[in-house]
């Protein structure tokens, strides 16, 4: 019965994952004073399924690990142990390492052993501070069984014998033995008699029955509380347990224990478990053979992403209606008569209208929300604020905006950045806030929200605030402008942007090296948007980044330059202009520049550095000048004429040709031709040359 | 690169051993015939006017849309220092497909005066092109090969699909 687990890999990796940045959001919420039993609980379902996949599909390094950690969660998630400061962070830690472990997992590397005992250490540590204080339920088998029961004590005998569906019906035996053991000292003995042959197994079926003795004054109600939900579902019966019984069940549970190969009671009682403990010598090795082999063939990099069905739901409604108005087409095309043209003309536009709602739907399938970013940021901000001895509070404000799936991806490295800088630079210390009477506790906001065709993304804090005079001053300091530049209030703020800049007094790691905001500048103009700052001197600072809705689809302008359209993304256009003899002036060995109001602007001639032999316009007051911003460079573009604006679905050169300078893909126009998309920064750098 | 290519050649001169034949399809520009395998020719059409890009060498005529796919067009006259012929509706774009590269190959163009025939090649008659030296440049030649007394040069289609400077931008 060799079954490739291999196919699920990719899955339990993904959902393991998952798994862990649930547990990550939760520890982090988790509020020393007030502690959330839900909260808790979510934390320790995720390990617990993680467990539960490492064990199935043998990575059993995995599986220990989660152990500890698991066995650590479930006496918080009992109460039985006071959540802690310390044991939080020894948790995180932990997912973190569980991380690395499972990342190196994937990439078939080998775990850092080293540092995987020291965080079983840790969490070792932290479970036995408290287990003298109280014997888990975990150890409770063999505990009791090393030490006969002191005294007389009155307990309860509990006959279980769920049946074969019980797992089906969603009840999880563990839970219930575990709800026991909280109201007392609990034995278990399995008996292991109903499980069929391998053949006949039914990995969903449970075919285990319990005895379970246990000691401790309560009434039988309690008990059957815990049963209540399987009562219909299993064989049960509870009698008073008199002492000489307990003992005679412990002796039991002793000897049951040693042939069924170390079953602790405590391990997870996932449906497949009856197969993995009974059958553990003839499976693993099996398993383990195919993973090494099995593993090599995983394709590492497939990209996936998970949609709502509903968004596909309404693709397929979409899609349906669309083959109604095709065929509603058709037939009027069969017999065309002049008196249908109405009956045409209401098909075609039923047509694009429902190709617009297809393709807005096909969009919004790689549409994610952008709290898949956000979210990693509570951990950054709390790791962080500790390290630097600061106060800070994240708020997230809509993270359910919605974000193609490329930008989310290529987004969440510059926001790092600007986050840290607002933590580093940003928020003072707690007694420089209060001092300039401010709440000891800074607060940094993310927020998300759609404006028009694109998503704003804000970085906002409420700390020191730009200091404009000291920007400047630096700048000059580090040769990057010159003494007398007269700089606006954004020109100055720009300054951050420019590369070798950094107003921190000392390098920290956090920041302060001065690479970085140009990269963050970069990477986000790359994707087609932009980063503006806003900030008020000892209120605070806003980051905002603008970003397109998709990268698959562009505003662009068309434009013509002779016989030959081009498009310029519209969020570059400034604005355009005729320009006059009068605004023109020559710069020796630099070629021309006009005036803009107070601006001198180099000229860009499109049908020069495109050689554009048809060009109707070649002197510059007989066309137009459009004013275009590239990474910071303004210049002018000279084209013959403006055309229109339309959406346009960016095509790659690259996919059977090549990078072409100052062409930053192709697109198809209305009657099928191709036009060219400009790469405004390329043009000038070919134009530079 | 020309490693795969001979290890594709391999595979499929193995899969056509029983007849050792290898098919391609001929065409002509000015007096001379050309071939190529017939595998990696995707379509033929005719010539439609192209968009054209700006500062590439002339024999790179522009892009068109193929489907929804922007494709290249390389007029195979000016590639080979031919002298250039007027376009007509009856010029002809053969669509090439490299089957060299994994996944998707790269599609491309080439104009060339007319398609002549399908032509079987029994693959121990090809000979291998000869070498003029600097003088004529036989880099995009595979072989030569004889059909019904005439010569028909076989070309190297994932050479002749690869433009210039295409391999610096892959390795950069």
């Amino acid at each position: 019965m060799s079954i490739d687990m291999a196919q699920f890999h990719q899955v339990f990796f993904e959902e393991s994952f998952e798994g862990l940045d649930i547990m990550e959001t939760g520890l982090l919420n988790l509020d020393m004073g007030d502690v959330d039993a839900e909260e808790i609980n979510t934390i320790f379902r995720a390990a617990h399924s993680i467990k539960g996949g490492s064990g199935t599909f043998g990575f059993t390094s995995v599986a220990d690990f989660t152990h500890v950690m698991e066995t650590l969660l479930d006496e918080m998630r009992d109460g039985r142990r006071q959540i802690t400061q310390p044991a939080v962070d020894v948790l995180l830690g932990s997912v973190d390492c569980l991380r690395e472990m499972l990342t190196a997992i994937q990439d078939e590397q080998d775990v850092d052993e080293a540092k995987v005992t020291e965080y079983k250490k840790q969490l070792e540590i932290e479970l036995n501070g408290s287990e003298s204080i109280e014997t888990t339920a975990i150890e409770s088998v063999e505990a009791a069984a090393k030490k006969p029961v002191d005294n007389a004590q009155t307990g309860w005998c509990i006959a279980f014998s769920p049946h074969a569906h019980l797992l089906k019906t969603g009840n999880d035996p563990v839970r219930m033995f575990r709800e026991l053991a909280t109201l007392g000292k609990l034995t278990t003995t399995v008996d292991l008699l109903g499980v069929p042959d391998l053949f006949e197994l039914d990995a969903e079926e449970c075919h285990l029955s319990w005895q379970l003795d246990i000691i401790g004054h309560f009434p039988e109600d309690e008990i059957d509380d815990i049963f209540n939900w399987v009562e219909d579902d299993c064989d049960l019966s509870i009698q008073i347990l008199s002492e000489q019984e307990g003992l005679d069940g412990q002796a039991a549970a002793m000897e049951s224990i040693a042939p069924s190969q170390n079953l602790k009671t405590d391990v997870s009682m996932d449906t497949a478990k009856p197969k993995e403990t009974g059958l553990s010598p003839v499976t693993k090795p099996n398993s383990n053979k195919n993973k090494k082999e099995s593993e090599k063939s995983v394709a590492k990099t497939s990209s996936s992403i998970r949609v709502d069905t509903g968004k596909i739901d309404t693709l397929i409604n979409m899609v349906g209606e669309l083959v109604i108005t095709q065929s509603m087409l058709s037939l009027v095309g069969e017999h065309f008569e002049l008196n249908k043209l109405d009956q045409l003309k209401n098909g075609l536009s039923q047509l694009e209208r429902h190709t617009r709602e297809l393709q807005e739907s096909v969009m919004n399938i790689r549409m994610l929300p952008i709290s898949f970013v956000f979210s990693r940021f509570p951990r950054l901000v709390h790791d962080l604020s500790s390290k630097l001895d600061k106060k800070i509070e994240l708020v997230l404000v809509g993270e359910n905006t919605e974000v193609d799936k490329t930008v989310v991806e290529l987004l969440s490295d510059p926001l790092v950045h600007l986050v840290r800088n607002s933590l580093d630079h940003g928020v003072e210390m707690p007694a420089d806030r209060i001092a300039a009477s401010k709440p000891e506790t800074g607060t940094i906001t993310l927020e998300a929200y759609h404006r028009g065709g694109n998503i704003v993304i804000e970085v906002r804090d409420d700390g020191k605030g730009l200091d404009k005079e000291m920007l400047k001053n630096k700048a000059i300091e580090k040769g990057l402008i010159n003494e007398d530049a007269v700089l606006t209030d954004k020109q100055t703020y720009e300054l951050i942007f420019m590369a070798g800049f950094s107003t921190a007094e000392k390098l920290t790691d956090v920041s302060g090296r001065g690479v970085g905001m140009d990269v963050v500048r970069r990477n986000i103009q790359s994707l087609g948007g932009n980063i503006e700052i806003t900030s008020k001197l000892g209120q605070g600072t806003t980051i905002a980044i603008h970003l397109p809705l998709t990268l698959a689809i562009l505003d662009g302008q068309s434009i013509a330059v002779g016989d030959e359209r081009f498009i310029i993304p519209l969020g570059a256009i400034i604005e355009s202009v005729n320009v006059t003899d009068d605004m023109i002036n020559r710069v020796v060995g630099k070629g021309e520049t006009f005036r803009l109001r107070d601006e001198y602007l180099p000229i860009v001639r499109m049908h020069g550095i495109f050689d554009v032999v048809s060009a109707r316009a070649t002197k510059l007051t007989e066309g137009l000048v459009v004013v275009v911003d590239g990474q910071g460079m303004r210049c002018g573009l000279f084209i013959d004429d403006l055309l229109g604006q339309q959406q346009v679905v960016i095509k790659s050169l690259e996919a059977n040709y090549r990078k072409v300078e100052g062409v930053s893909g192709a697109t198809i126009l209305g009657d099928g031709s191709v036009a060219l998309i400009l790469d405004i920064p390329g043009l000038v750098r070919l134009s530079n040359q | 690169m020309t490693e795969q290519s001979e290890n594709i050649e391999t595979e499929q001169a193995e899969e056509k051993k029983l007849e050792n034949l290898v098919q391609f399809l001929s065409f002509t520009l000015g007096n001379e015939e050309y071939g190529v395998d017939i595998l990696s020719v995707q379509e033929i059409r005719s010539w439609e006017p192209v968009s054209r890009i700006p500062n590439v060498p002339s024999y790179e005529k522009g892009v068109v849309n193929l489907r929804g796919a922007i494709v290249p067009i390389v007029d195979l006259r000016d590639r080979f220092g031919l002298s250039h012929l007027p376009y007509t509706p009856l010029t002809v774009v053969v669509v090439l497909q490299s089957v060299a590269t994994e996944g998707v190959g790269k599609v491309m163009g080439v104009v060339v005066d007319s398609v002549s025939d399908v032509v079987d090649v029994d693959k121990k008659t090809i000979q291998s092109a000869p070498d003029f030296g600097t003088k004529v440049s036989t880099e995009f030649i595979n072989g030569l090969a004889s059909v019904n007394e005439r010569m028909v040069m076989l070309l190297d289609v994932d050479k002749l699909l690869k433009l210039e400077k295409l391999e610096d931008e892959d390795e950069s």
